[in-house]
């Protein structure tokens, strides 16, 4: 049954058959879109008609390659933006509630612990329409009372980000809070001892500490955020980012380029997830 | 003194208005919304009509049944499917290919579930790849209908909601000592026996947070069923989706919103009582 153990040949096999079926499962949606984005064919289906990279380089009107698509940057550089902007705010928020709840006593923290864990069971649509319904009855509060009218409190931009972030943040409090919990106190209260200031010794002492996972924390965010649906799509102003386009893509107009776009974007990850395995490694 | 209050301030002003505005408000203001009605006279007044009317029109609550099956359903579908790879992972594998099956876990989390979701309709078409195969092989002659099903519905939500499974299951069998396993089977114990009676036992915190994390993907999903699904899979995020951006009536929306809060809510719930687990559990 485990490795120190004899099996049966047909334990053996059946099982080794299982796990292949399992990662065949696993890999097939990613492999046929890598592969169909090089066939030379204006429609998404076999058969295979040769190999081109039209669909990434091409300029007609008939096939709009990737790099050729100015929407499609657009939006991919919109999803870029946000991302940075999410990862940026939730890493700074999260670790701030990771130290807060790991070291700090006050009253009400089970409560505000509690909020603070609440998005993980929100399911995304719910935080979409709560932070839309709440943002504009804000705006409209605000235009009434005070006659200013803010953009930003409607479907944008901003909100896009502000609604990422109410959950990003979770998982970075998570992160960093997981690493804190590792974290030996007495080295703080060496650097108190020595008349550092509470807030010098957290930043020369704790955050060194805490940096792979803050840094660690600040990827996690940036993908959740490029990846995300669910929430945007409530939230979304004129700038569409990159789900919603592709999303809006398969919907309305079906081209071999969406293959190009997932390509670049499997590549991607791909990439970033064997560099994280060999930096792991090395420690 | 006054200077570490000082730094607690600098971390919990941040902190309250991110729970406070982000998410105390929004959803206090979608449970008042709920109730808000424009009469005939176009007032907007205090009533139940936004729940009434779910109870009134079966397809409402159909729907809502049926999302909550299904949701339960596929959960356990991905426990079972994904169960032995995460013990074949954490206990037969050699360690030296271990870390290379689970980055291939890991890449279709991260690519995101409108690539992967993308993957099975060019796969799962009338034309598409799995049909032209068999049609090629010689063994169908005419394709069959699988986009645009339930089936495909479920094989979507299933591939995009089981890798949550994998990872929380496999932290959970790493800390179980192979000796113990050793010593069942020495004592005689079927493989049937050792995994009921010591793998899934162990194995049962991690299977409660992947579980919710699972179901909680699946019941506030939209792309899957949307993409996938047929005109008659109809998911109960579809039905809010459609008053929010289709037909414009937010606070019958909000009122379905804050239904399908309080069933993933109760259930999540439930599940926490049942294995006596903690939320913060959850996402770790």
């Amino acid at each position: 049954m485990i490795r120190s153990l004899p099996n049966s040949k047909f334990y053996k096999i059946g099982y080794r058959i299982y796990i292949s079926l399992f990662y065949i499962f696993l890999t097939i949606p990613l492999v046929t879109i890598c592969v169909l984005a090089f066939n030379d064919s204006n429609f998404i289906a076999l058969p295979w008609e040769g190999f081109s990279l039209d669909w990434f380089f091409s300029d007609t009107t008939e096939r709009l390659g990737l790099f050729a698509d100015e929407d499609l940057l657009i939006s991919i550089w919109t999803s870029i933006e946000t991302g940075l902007f999410v990862a940026f705010l939730s890493t700074l928020v999260g670790t701030f509630a990771a130290l807060l709840f790991e070291e700090e006593k006050f009253r009400f923290k089970g409560l505000l612990y509690f909020l603070a864990l609440a998005p993980l069971v929100i399911p995304g649509v719910i935080l979409g329409i709560s932070i839309l319904l709440s943002s504009t009855s804000a705006g409209i509060y605000i235009e009434d009372n005070f006659g200013i009218y803010i953009e930003s409190l409607g479907p944008s931009f901003w909100l896009v980000v502000f609604g990422q972030f109410s959950f990003c943040a979770t998982y970075v409090m998570l992160l960093v809070g997981a690493r804190l919990k590792k974290f030996d106190r007495t080295l703080e209260e060496a650097a108190l001892s020595l008349r550092a200031s509470r807030l010098e010794s957290i930043w020369y002492v704790t955050i060194p500490f805490l940096r792979p996972a803050i840094i660690g924390a600040f990827v996690v965010a940036f993908l959740i955020s490029f990846s995300n649906f669910n929430t945007t799509i409530f939230l979304i102003g004129s700038d569409l980012t990159l789900p919603v386009d592709l999303y809006t893509r398969i919907r309305f107009s079906l081209t071999p380029v969406l293959n190009a776009v997932s390509l670049m974007i499997i590549t991607f990850i791909t990439i970033a997830a064997v560099i994280n395995i060999f930096v792991n490694r090395k420690k | 003194m006054k200077k570490r209050n000082l730094t607690f301030y600098l971390f919990i002003i941040p902190v309250l208005l991110w729970l406070m505005l982000l998410i105390v408000f929004p959803h206090v203001d979608l449970f008042l919304s709920s109730f808000q009605f424009e009469n005939d006279d176009g007032v907007t007044v205090l009533s139940f009509n936004n729940y009434l009317s779910f109870f009134e029109d079966s397809i409402y609550w159909l729907t809502f049944l049926r999302t909550a099956l299904y949701s339960i359903s596929i959960t356990v579908l991905a426990f079972v499917v994904t169960f032995p790879v995460a013990f074949y992972l954490t206990k037969v594998v050699s360690r030296k290919y271990s870390s290379f099956f689970v980055l291939l876990l890991l890449i279709p989390i991260w690519v995101g579930e409108l690539v992967t979701i993308y993957g099975w309709m060019i796969l799962l078409s009338d034309y598409g790849v799995i049909n032209s195969f068999l049609i090629y092989l010689g063994i169908i002659d005419t394709p069959i209908v699988m986009l645009y099903t339930d089936f495909s519905m479920i094989i979507g939500l299933l591939y995009m909601s089981m890798l949550f499974m994998i990872i929380p299951v496999m932290s959970a069998l790493d800390s179980l000592d192979d000796s113990l396993i050793e010593a069942a089977s020495d004592l005689g114990a079927s493989k049937w026996t050792i995994a009921t009676k010591i793998v899934v036992p162990h194995a049962m915190p991690g299977i409660a947070s992947g579980g919710i994390m699972v179901f909680m993907l699946i019941i506030g999903d939209y792309v899957a069923p949307n993409i996938l699904g047929g005109k008659s899979s109809l998911w109960f995020t579809e039905q809010i989706y459609n008053f929010f951006l289709t037909t414009i009536n937010w606070s019958q929306g909000a009122a379905f919103g804050f239904l399908l809060l309080m069933l993933s809510s109760a259930i999540i719930w439930g599940v926490l009582k049942l294995t006596g687990q903690k939320l913060e559990r959850v996402g770790s």
